[in-house]
């Protein structure tokens, strides 16, 4: 028989690394728990949003007030003096002091007030909020006030108006740079990708174990090369995680876009995501390729923490000091020399790229240090897995991985 | 006249491979080699070198030194997506459903997904595992993932099959259907090497056989060729014949009385006719047998024989 006649077809180096990457993306993307975890956290950026929304821009009303028929200026004077006071006071006209009485009795007023000569009879069930108090005592003055600028032949709305146009003229001598909403996006770009690169980074490692335990590794190599399984794991799994971080995100983006949540721009939100991607990449290659070549030093999954827990450490740590450094200070020195170094970068940068106010400078030399870095782990962990990857047995040292021989 | 010329059939060859681990020597100037269309039966005790030997042969393990051909040149990786492998150590993803799972290492040797999709239901089919595709791994019996790891060295149709131990751990109906598989693919014209424990196994499907010690092969042959110049034995079951009844006659080695019947070693000078004629002087003979070495006997006979120092 010859060649011709054998359903070979010729298979490039490359091609072998799609088929593996297509291997560990649609086996991974069917499981349950990679969905619901990613559903959850699309819930939950979502959730945040509209929590935004309900704080910033609370649209409901704070108190119902009731006024008697008869007195045609109250409600637009009670309006007035709430919105000055930055209370939301709805009013609801009632036939007279009986009526008034139920409805603050049955709980549909909250209070019930009448012009009584030069004063104002307030009813309430059982005490006065102060925030309405306040309200009142304004109202009851200005009603005085009022009559006095009448009495002295002014127009009370001319002088209304004039007072309620007045204002301080503000000079701010620094910009705010951090505000709150933009440090909250920052904790957020921290917690997806610090979330991300743990459960994906420990999901590789497992793979990678899984395969030597199973003794798969040895019908696999006899067919592909150590770095072509290798490189399609890495480049499957980050895959996979890619698609997560950009529903994630997307959702977060988009309900923020919906629903008015922030007041920061869509610029800014989406610059956020775009960097977020970004550093997810190039974080997850990096910490992927060293995660692969440790967790080729072991042969069963007990053994894989001995090995992980030294990396994840990187991880966590950058992650633990920018959570509980940035808020309080977002300009920390410690923090800005962190998030230049490799190894910290991909957690600390998205976090104070979103938080802003990072000189494009540091941005670029982050990521151009971290970019450098590649190929040496290319190197590095390509060596150590292509070494230990057939070795069963006990745990092997890196170093002797490293040396040895294939 | 070129008409005249034989096309040599292409051959596996295993040339001069060495390899070392720390002190202990696994394989030590080993070589040998199988035809197309033939079954090679590589034997040898735990531990002798036959995993690292085909091992280097699928490139999962380098050689120190020595070189592996096939049709004459050095074997690619090309060459070996197709060859069918069955390594000692068994293993499948076990959370992954048998059919897909076949499906992507039929891909990994470069099949398109029809062809893999059309191999992976004709080898579950013809295995018995066909109402098993939709089922992990894991969820299988010992003996059915045998039969999986049988279907994943055949998936695509390979050139070549080197198969370690592929006997072992399967019922007798399994043996059979292996022993058919690999006698068919022989048929069709692939070089077939396989290891196995099993010497009559070995001994009723191999064409060649190829004895390995320490790493080195002291025995390569066909198993008549292994048994030439080796003493063969004469059973006789006379009764009534007495002890020492067979001394003196012309090439016997060795005799020895074995419940109630004697064994006679004999050399190639010997003349059984002659035998028989002596055994019928004394009584009758109810069984009269020529025994030649097992290979078994042979294998023994090898692996325990001094070694030239």
């Amino acid at each position: 028989m010859t060649n011709a006649e054998r359903p070979h077809r010729s298979l490039d180096a490359l091609g072998v690394v799609a088929l593996v990457a297509r291997r560990e993306l649609l086996t991974r993307l069917r499981s349950k728990v990679f969905l619901i975890t990613t559903g959850i956290a699309a819930l939950l950026v979502v959730a945040a949003s509209l929590l935004a929304t309900s704080i910033s821009t609370d649209e409901g009303t704070d108190a119902t007030i009731g006024v008697p028929a008869g007195a045609p200026t109250l409600p637009d004077q009670i309006a007035a003096v709430g919105a000055s006071l930055g209370l939301n006071l709805d009013t609801e006209e009632v036939a007279g002091i009986e009526d008034g009485r139920a409805g603050v009795r049955d709980g549909d007023l909250d209070a019930f007030v009448m012009p009584d000569g030069e004063r104002l009879s307030v009813i309430v069930e059982s005490d006065l909020d102060p925030e309405l108090e306040s309200a009142f005592n304004v109202l009851a003055a200005s009603t005085v006030l009022d009559r006095e600028i009448t009495d002295l032949g002014g127009d009370p709305a001319a002088v209304n108006r004039a007072i309620s146009q007045a204002a301080v003229n503000l000079e701010t001598l620094e910009d705010p740079r951090f505000d709150v909403e933009r440090l909250i996006l920052g904790m957020i770009a921290g917690i997806l990708i610090y979330g991300s690169l743990l459960m994906h980074g420990q999901a590789l490692a497992q793979g990678v174990v899984e395969e030597k335990s199973s003794r798969v590794i040895e019908l696999l190599l006899s067919t592909i090369r150590p770095w072509q399984l290798m490189a399609g794991k890495v480049l499957g799994i980050g895959t996979l995680g890619l698609i997560q971080i950009a529903v994630i995100a997307g959702a977060g983006v988009i309900s923020a876009v919906a629903t008015d949540a922030l007041t920061i721009s869509f610029g800014s939100i989406a610059g956020t995501a775009a960097w977020l991607i970004v550093w997810y990449i190039v974080g997850f290659f990096g910490y992927a390729l060293v995660l692969a070549a440790v967790s080729a030093l072991v042969s069963r999954q007990e053994d894989i923490n001995a090995v992980l827990t030294p990396v994840l450490m990187l991880i966590i740590s950058g992650f633990v000091i920018g959570i509980s450094v940035l808020p309080s200070d977002p300009d920390s020195a410690v923090i800005r020399v962190m998030s230049l170094i490799p190894t910290f970068a991909p957690m600390l940068m998205p976090m104070r790229l979103a938080i802003g106010g990072v000189p494009a400078w540091e941005a670029l030399l982050a990521l151009g240090l971290a970019l450098a870095m590649i190929p040496l782990l290319i190197w590095v962990s390509g060596r150590v897995y292509r070494n230990a990857i057939m070795r069963t047995g006990s745990r092997m040292k890196l170093r002797d991985a490293f040396r040895a021989a294939s | 006249m070129r008409a005249w010329a034989i096309v040599p059939s292409p051959r596996l060859e295993l040339d001069s491979l060495s390899k070392r681990y720390g002190d202990v020597v696994a394989l030590d100037e080993c070589s040998f080699d199988v035809g197309a269309g033939e079954l090679f039966g590589f034997v040898g005790s735990n531990g002798a070198g036959k995993t690292t030997a085909m091992r280097i042969v699928l490139g999962v393990l380098e050689a120190d030194a020595g070189h592996v051909r096939w049709d004459g040149a050095a074997i690619t990786e090309s060459t070996r997506r197709r060859i069918g492998y069955m390594p000692e150590e068994r293993g499948l993803y076990p959370r992954m459903k048998v059919g897909e799972q076949l499906v992507y290492l039929a891909r990994l040797h470069g099949l398109s997904p029809a062809a893999a999709a059309k191999s992976v239901d004709a080898w579950t089919e013809r295995l018995g595992v066909a109402a098993r595709r939709d089922d992990d791994v894991q969820k299988l019996s010992l003996g059915n993932q045998q039969r999986v790891q049988l279907a994943a060295a055949l998936i695509h149709d390979p050139e070549i099959l080197v198969l370690d131990e592929p006997f072992s751990g399967l019922d007798p109906v399994a043996v059979d259907v292996m022993s058919e598989v690999l006698r068919e693919r022989c048929d069709a014209g692939a070089p077939v090497v396989f290891s196995s424990h099993q010497l009559d196994l070995v001994e009723r499907l191999c064409d060649r056989v190829g004895i390995v010690r320490d790493g080195a092969m002291v025995a390569v042959g066909a198993v008549d060729e292994l048994r030439t110049g080796k003493t063969e034995r004469l059973i006789i079951d006379a009764p009534q014949a007495p002890d020492g009844w067979a001394d003196g006659l012309h090439g016997i080695v060795n005799s020895a009385r074995r419940n109630g019947a004697t064994m006679l070693e004999i050399d190639s000078t010997a003349d059984d006719q002659q035998v028989l004629q002596a055994a019928l002087s004394t009584g009758p003979v109810h069984r009269f047998a020529r025994e030649r070495p097992s290979l078994t006997e042979l294998f023994r006979h090898a692996v325990s024989a001094e070694q030239p120092s």
